[in-house]
């Protein structure tokens, strides 16, 4: 699983390629763990274009993302979701909680 | 109604082995020309049921997982995921959604996505002496499609 980090200006862009499942997902979580609060900027996005596969371990990884964005007042904008992990989402209703596009 | 192939695979609970083991269900699977759509419905289910093995029923040694898959003449895919870990004390309370013993890491939707990704699943467990999860999907033939 490949993770990347990038700040552009007030904005945080993150991109996940691979396959998301436990044993990615702790390397993934030790990464968004290492952002500074502090000098989070408040619009994040995550782009899953290049997500391979993903099981119910993204959806941990999409909701610990999106709390530590809520905690600054933040915004996160999920793009690029395939239709395999759209589905995993779904089951979990995370629609309902952040933003697709 | 008898299976018209089968395969079997022991493999350590080391996390690593969940992607080989959804690699693996899904190429077998691949004999009944599924869609791209319920290929991916196996390999998360394969996946769900295999991390749970890891997480849960080995949670502090590395124990055997045995990943069973048969194909039967009216296209049903059926795979059996067991492990002689822990067990689960109270398996209706843990097919519930968001339930998870797992701690923040885990989301407890396991159960969840491979009930709604599959056909029919069932979950056999002794506290003690392991857990056994078994799953059917069917696959359409390419005239019903």
């Amino acid at each position: 699983m490949d993770v990347k980090i990038e700040r552009k200006d007030s904005e945080l862009l993150v991109s996940l390629a691979g396959e998301l499942d436990q044993h990615a997902a702790r390397g993934v979580m030790l990464h968004f763990r290492e952002l500074e609060a502090q000098t989070l900027p408040e619009r994040c996005t995550l782009d899953l274009s290049s997500l391979r596969f993903t099981d119910s371990s993204g959806i941990a990884v999409l909701l610990g993302l999106h709390r530590r964005v809520s905690d600054i007042g933040g915004s996160l904008r999920v793009v690029g979701t395939p239709q395999q992990a759209m589905k995993v989402f779904d089951a979990a209703g995370l629609r309902r909680v952040m933003k697709f596009e | 109604m008898k299976a018209v192939n089968e395969m079997n695979l022991t493999f350590p609970s080391r996390s690593i082995n969940e992607g080989f083991a959804r690699s693996v269900a899904a190429a077998f699977a691949a004999q009944l020309d599924p869609t791209l759509d319920e290929l991916g419905d196996i390999k998360t289910a394969i996946s769900e049921a295999v991390t749970n093995c890891i997480v849960h029923a080995y949670p502090d040694v590395i124990g055997s997982i045995k990943l069973r898959c048969r194909i039967y003449p009216d296209g049903r895919f059926e795979a059996t995921i067991s492990d002689r870990g822990v067990g689960i004390p109270d398996v209706e309370k843990a097919r519930e959604p968001m339930f998870s013993t797992g701690g923040p890491e885990r989301s407890g939707m396991g159960f969840t996505i491979m009930e709604s990704f599959t056909d029919k699943l069932t979950v056999r467990s002794c506290p003690g002496k392991g857990t056994t999860v078994r799953f059917a999907k069917r696959i359409a033939v390419r005239a019903e499609r």
